[in-house]
């Protein structure tokens, strides 16, 4: 077991999804419940699915300065830098701390490869990339870490994480070590992941997609919707802002079982778990709230909700709130790290959207309805393809 | 504010077509041999099943040969080590299949391939082969991936107090994305980083600073470094080759646009 770590304090955060831009659209939207999942209408003929899609990234095109890296995955990303002033607060942490002292640490599954998707299609006759293609910066995976160092100017440490839909959920343990390590006084953790043709045809090529709305932990569920979403957090120590909610702990493991496949008993997804709580210094019992991987897969389900149902009492909540946003693949680390942040935040616990009778292996945890609730202890659970696992355990602040 | 890490490399793995093994390349880092050029273009990973090891795409058989060979090297188990996979480019081939595909018969694309298609599909298959259920992590960090995932891979150790790996691949691009992908060779190197180690490879001080204008590989150096001048895990080649001639020093290395890290390899003791 790991031993305890000091907490650190999320001085912002935000987040950009098909159900909202921004934390008080995204409240509107969790008390209203209103979806942002929509019929499939992404790109030419597209598969009969739904999809969470976020409204204008095709009319947003980045600023001049920023045309090296125009790409929908870097405008999703510069849309929620922009929500709820956070580019100003990452900058200020910037002037505050010195560029060498902040460091930058984003997830992403596929980046933009949606560009290099595009610019197959438009190859010249001689198979080579149109002359306004022929941009390094966006055709590879770290297109997305690259862009948000150079919008907000860091200089520290700065990496991109891709472990598929874990990815940006690893970034807070990442950002932990740096932060340990004394390598900066500061981290910007996030990421960004985008529709796009790979992600649309490649999950329904594993059969893996519904034709219906996701209903997560539902008895008849068909499997996911694909959604994009971005969203970011500011990392600094707990003497910055002591009433702010905490990073309190994380937990990274491999199933060691199948490469699209969880491991039948969520071997990898306990351990993340069991090493989350061990470095927050909490019990199972004190947890008030799990906002959960829950892709409405048949599998994931499953497995996720047996590894509720047997280790958390009867007074923990669970959901997912992939109903809102679909399942935003690398994004769904940071996002599901939001809502967890929110539930601490507004003492509302998202329900479970679109889902009507819960699967038999859940147990009561699962919640269906948004409940009042105050929460002090928030986990999030993000697993991914090659058997990947991240937890992170949030905690409250002082609270006055 | 800038305290040094203090680590041993416990064990090193390469592959290139040139160099398949840690002695052929401190001979190759010596000057000592010709290199045979055409030596082999696939690593074959004993700790991959055979099947995975015919079919597996490059960057995986690349970045678990490199893998394993510094586990064998340090002798620890590699169910035991947390794992950091560092690729600029990840499966280069893969997305030049999937975008071709995407383009022409979207319908045709093989589920296979693309849940190979993730930037973690080494890492993946490595936990999987090795029966691994630490952290497996899979980053990109542009030119400065390999520096960046040094780094990642150190700050695990200094955290936990465990020994980690590192693998550091890259695969040459392919079709169209030749235009904007310079990397034109397959290199990977391997590092197990730990606290200590009965018989460390070479005990390391690692401090960061800043440098405006980052060190450019040098490309006359040895003869992997002329090979692999555009490969972003050549960013590794000059620690490497210090370590092969025993040369102690600090050897700077990139680990972000103007981020350095300098690696002082400290006295020989033999």
């Amino acid at each position: 077991m790991p031993s305890r770590i000091s907490p650190l304090a999320i001085t912002a955060y935000t987040a950009t999804c098909a159900a909202a831009r921004g934390m008080d659209a995204l409240a509107r939207a969790i008390d209203a419940r209103t979806s942002g999942l929509r019929p499939n209408d992404f790109g030419a003929d597209p598969l009969p699915c739904w999809i969470g899609r976020v409204e204008g990234i095709e009319a947003s095109p980045l600023p001049a300065e920023f045309a090296a890296w125009d790409a929908r995955n870097n405008r999703l990303a510069w849309i929620a830098l922009n929500q709820d002033g956070f580019i100003d607060r990452a900058k200020a942490a910037v002037a505050k701390y010195g560029a060498d002292r902040v460091a930058l640490v984003v997830g992403t599954s596929t980046s933009s490869i949606e560009e290099t998707e595009q610019a197959y299609r438009t190859l010249t006759p001689d198979r080579h990339l149109q002359p306004g293609q022929r941009r390094p910066n966006v055709h590879q995976t770290h297109s997305l870490g690259s862009f948000v160092q150079a919008v907000v100017g860091i200089d520290g440490p700065c990496l991109t994480i891709a472990t598929a839909c874990s990815s940006s959920a690893k970034v807070f343990a990442s950002a932990a070590r740096l932060l340990q390590s004394g390598m900066a006084d500061a981290a910007i953790v996030g990421g960004a992941d985008s529709l796009c043709g790979s992600v649309l045809y490649g999950f329904n090529a594993l059969e893996l997609v519904s034709r219906d709305p996701c209903k997560p932990f539902d008895a008849n569920r068909s499997g996911l919707s694909l959604g994009e979403a971005a969203g970011f957090a500011l990392l600094e120590s707990i003497t910055v802002d002591k009433f702010a909610s905490r990073l309190a702990g994380y937990g990274e493991s491999a199933d060691a079982h199948h490469m699209s496949a969880p491991h039948p008993q969520g071997l990898g997804a306990q351990l993340a778990l069991n090493d989350a709580l061990a470095r927050a210094g909490l019990s199972a019992r004190e947890v008030d709230y799990i906002n959960l991987h829950g892709t409405a897969s048949r599998q994931n389900d499953e497995v996720e909700a047996a590894l509720v149902a047997r280790t958390f009492p009867d007074s923990t909540l669970a959901s997912s709130t992939k109903g809102w946003t679909g399942h935003t693949l690398g994004a769904a680390g940071i996002v599901e790290a939001v809502m967890a942040l929110m539930s601490i935040d507004r003492g509302v616990v998202p329900g479970t959207l679109n889902t009507q009778t819960l699967d038999a292996v859940c147990g009561s945890q699962i919640v269906l309805d948004n409940r009042q609730r105050d929460v002090r202890v928030a986990l999030s659970n993000s697993f991914g393809f090659g058997g990947n696992n991240c937890c992170l355990a949030f905690v409250a602040g002082d609270r006055a | 504010m800038n305290d040094a890490i203090d680590i041993v490399i416990a064990g090193i793995g390469i592959w290139s077509p040139e160099v398949r093994t840690w002695e052929a390349a401190v001979a190759a880092f010596c000057g000592n041999v010709e290199i045979d050029a055409n030596a082999a273009s696939r690593p074959a990973p004993s700790v991959l099943p055979p099947t995975e090891r015919r079919r597996a795409p490059e960057s995986v058989l690349l970045g678990v040969e490199a893998a394993q060979q510094a586990c064998e090297m340090a002798n620890v188990a590699a169910k035991d080590l947390p794992h950091v996979f560092a690729s600029s480019y990840g499966e280069l081939g893969i997305n030049d299949y999937l975008c071709e595909t995407l383009a022409n018969a979207p319908l045709e694309v093989s589920p296979i391939r693309f849940h190979n298609s993730v930037h973690n599909a080494p890492a993946g298959y490595w936990a999987i082969a090795t029966g691994c259920t630490q952290s497996s992590t899979a980053i990109s960090a542009g030119d400065a991936t390999f520096g960046a995932g040094f780094l990642e891979t150190a700050l695990i150790v200094a955290a936990s107090g465990q020994p980690a790996l590192l693998s550091a691949y890259d695969v040459a691009a392919i079709g169209p994305l030749r235009d904007v992908v310079a990397c034109d060779s397959k290199l990977g190197i391997g590092l197990v980083l730990a606290k200590n180690h009965a018989a460390p490879v070479a005990t390391l001080r690692v401090r960061h600073g800043i440098d405006s204008a980052p060190p450019r590989l040098a490309s006359g150096r040895s003869v992997l470094h002329a090979s692999h001048h555009e490969n972003p895990a050549a960013r590794g080649l000059d620690l490497l080759q210090a370590i092969a001639r025993k040369e102690s020093g600090v050897i700077r290395i990139a680990a972000g646009p103007r981020l350095v890290l300098d690696v002082e390899i400290l006295p020989w003791s033999m």
